[in-house]
């Protein structure tokens, strides 16, 4: 059996006396009484640690570039205290075939226990062999140790929605996970990639309640996906103001205005950068002066330019949106109008329709 | 309504009046509110899309952006509560009130008289029917543009206003599986709810002009009837 966090945690040298403060700070900080403390030290004290495994599929790391920058907590501590992260071949020593056999021993000794982690998705064109791991299908490889699993998180936008490698024509026809396995818990953290901490948390939080955290519609932790980047944006009060940047390099833009009109998708996307932000919270991508691009949202890079408030309308083939579309099919209809108007005027005046007026009457 | 029983109804009248009364007050009054709520609509979404040039000074001393939307999303309700009201008058009201929600596409009576109106508009028959309430090419269009379209805007509308109410808010419960069905990003039902506008304006343009047309060349009043509630019959 694994260590109990608590085990761990005498390992690394941290005293009783500390670490039951730390629970009683734990239930304070979660909102819980006093009465919780004990039973979250016995829970720590008794919790064989979940093991995880972290696949990898079609993807570019970025998930786990962002996962080891994890300040709160340190992702050391995710890895080296509350999880027992078993297989992830990007991070892990083994290598060949004792990685291979390390996948095999987790999957049948603690069959239905484990967290499956994956990050990328699997290609499904051509058998899946656009990702090839160890030999075979990426696909194969996850369709097998999902079927032994209790949840899946699928980290980043690749896993959740499809990404970059997805986008039109999508050549290798990569497909998002809750699109392959359909009989399995499916968590949802997108993000192209994730926010580090947001990745820690969701791990903390499914390991300490021994829970799925609550998901929304979409199937992404509510938590962290709950709000828009828009309704906690620093730059909200210019956007209520109507104060917004109009060119890149202009006062406006200088003085910190908000983004909307250049394109910024903090409106209609879901994620936890306005509130967590990045790299420990130094900044977020419109503090930095840029528009929220939409990474978290699925088909963002399908879904018109980055730089327009009315984006294109993919359906109708060619690069219109609404107002051009719109626009046009009501100054054609106003002009019909007119036309007709004036047709309608000349056979008047030459009475060949409407109605004849009485003559005489009245 | 086909045209036979409303020259009888009309005939029945006229030995009386020659009007008859075909708009209860309820729904003039409605009409009014509603084509305002609607100008206000496309206006204050127009310039939500594309907002106005930036306004200086202090953020904290400007709320333009928040007034445009204030209205928007005022004007919304009026426009979603009127309309639930109107279902109810279609159902309480007399048979005119139903038309815009009813249409008898199993009468091939009735088409042929929405061929024959559009034959009137394109000056191919000479003399246009009388009728009390629509006639069956309006019928066709109101319910089209107005009645689905009105439905469309409603639920594309409040899916989007769910969004900044948060997750779990009343509008987000109820039209929340709009984006959802859009495939879930929010992007796409913005712009499908802005195309939706531009199909209004030129509903209400094509109304406005077949109004005025209508009550110049046809045989009955129009303008004033959504005044008075009276059709009046010029011969």
């Amino acid at each position: 059996m694994t260590d109990t966090f608590y085990e761990v945690l005498r390992r690394q040298g941290i005293t009783r006396r500390s670490f039951l403060k730390f629970c009683s700070l734990t239930a304070t900080s979660l909102g819980l009484g006093s009465a919780f403390a004990p039973k979250i030290a016995h829970a720590l004290e008794t919790k064989p640690r979940t093991p995880v495994i972290w696949l990898h599929g079609l993807e570019c790391t970025c998930c786990s570039e962002s996962f080891i920058r994890s300040a709160h907590p340190l992702t050391k501590d995710v890895v080296l205290s509350m999880l027992s992260l078993d297989y992830d071949d990007t991070l892990m020593a083994a290598a060949g075939h004792q990685a291979e056999a390390i996948l095999d021993e987790v999957r049948a000794k603690y069959k239905g226990n484990y967290i499956l982690a994956v990050e990328g998705n699997p290609p499904l064109n051509e058998d899946g062999m656009f990702c090839i791991q160890s030999g075979r299908p990426f696909i194969e490889k996850l369709k097998e140790t999902a079927a032994d699993c209790k949840a899946i998180i699928s980290w980043g936008s690749c896993a959740s929605w499809g990404c970059v490698q997805a986008a039109k024509p999508n050549p290798t026809r990569a497909t998002p996970v809750h699109k392959v396995i359909f009989d399995k818990p499916i968590i949802k953290v997108p993000g192209c990639p994730p926010i580090a901490e947001v990745m820690t948390a969701v791990v903390t939080y499914m390991l300490t309640f021994d829970r799925l955290p609550e998901l929304d519609r979409q199937g992404r932790p509510k938590m962290f996906y709950g709000q828009r980047i828009h309704d906690k944006c620093y730059r909200r009060p210019h956007f209520d103001a109507g104060q917004f940047v109009e060119q890149w390099d202009d006062d406006q833009a200088r003085m910190g205005y908000c983004l909307y009109k250049m394109g910024c998708k903090g409106p209609t996307t879901y994620n936890a950068c306005s509130t967590v932000r990045w790299n420990e919270g130094v900044s977020f991508p419109i503090q930095s002066g840029h528009g929220c691009i939409g990474c978290s949202e699925d088909g963002f890079w399908d879904k018109g330019s980055f730089y327009d408030r009315v984006t294109d309308i993919q359906q109708f083939g060619v690069e219109a949106n609404a107002d051009k579309v719109g626009g046009t099919a009501a100054g054609v209809v106003g002009a019909s109008i007119a036309a007709h108007a004036a047709v309608t005027a000349l056979a008047r005046a030459r009475q060949k329709t409407g109605i004849d007026t009485p003559k005489g009457e009245d | 309504m086909l045209a036979e029983q409303d020259a009888f109804e009309a005939e029945r009248s006229a030995r009386m009046v020659k009007a008859v009364y075909v708009y209860e007050a309820p729904l003039r009054l409605w009409h009014w509110i509603n084509a305002l709520a609607i100008t206000v609509l496309a206006i204050t979404g127009y310039f939500i899309g594309q907002p106005l040039p930036s306004v200086p000074g202090e953020a904290s001393a400007q709320f333009l952006m928040g007034y445009i939307r204030f209205a928007h999303f005022a004007a919304a309700y009026i426009f979603a509560i009127g309309f639930i009201g109107r279902i109810y008058w279609a159902i309480v009201g007399n048979h005119h009130a139903r038309q815009i929600f009813i249409l008898p596409v199993w009468s091939a009576r009735w088409w042929s008289e929405v061929f024959y109106e559009l034959r009137w508009y394109l000056f191919l028959v000479k003399e246009p029917k009388k009728y009390v309430g629509h006639n069956p090419l309006a019928q066709l269009m109101m319910f089209l543009f107005f009645t689905i379209g009105a439905v469309y805007m409603i639920c594309t509308g409040f899916a989007l206003y769910g969004e900044g109410l948060g997750e779990g808010s009343w509008a987000s419960q109820m039209f929340g599986w709009v984006i959802s069905a859009v495939g879930g990003n929010s992007l796409q039902v913005h712009a499908w709810h802005r195309l939706g506008m531009w199909v209004t304006v030129s509903f209400v343009l094509v109304h406005v002009y077949a109004a005025i047309r209508e009550d110049i060349m046809s045989r009955q009043s129009l303008i004033s009837t959504m005044i008075s509630g009276w059709r009046m019959f010029k011969d």
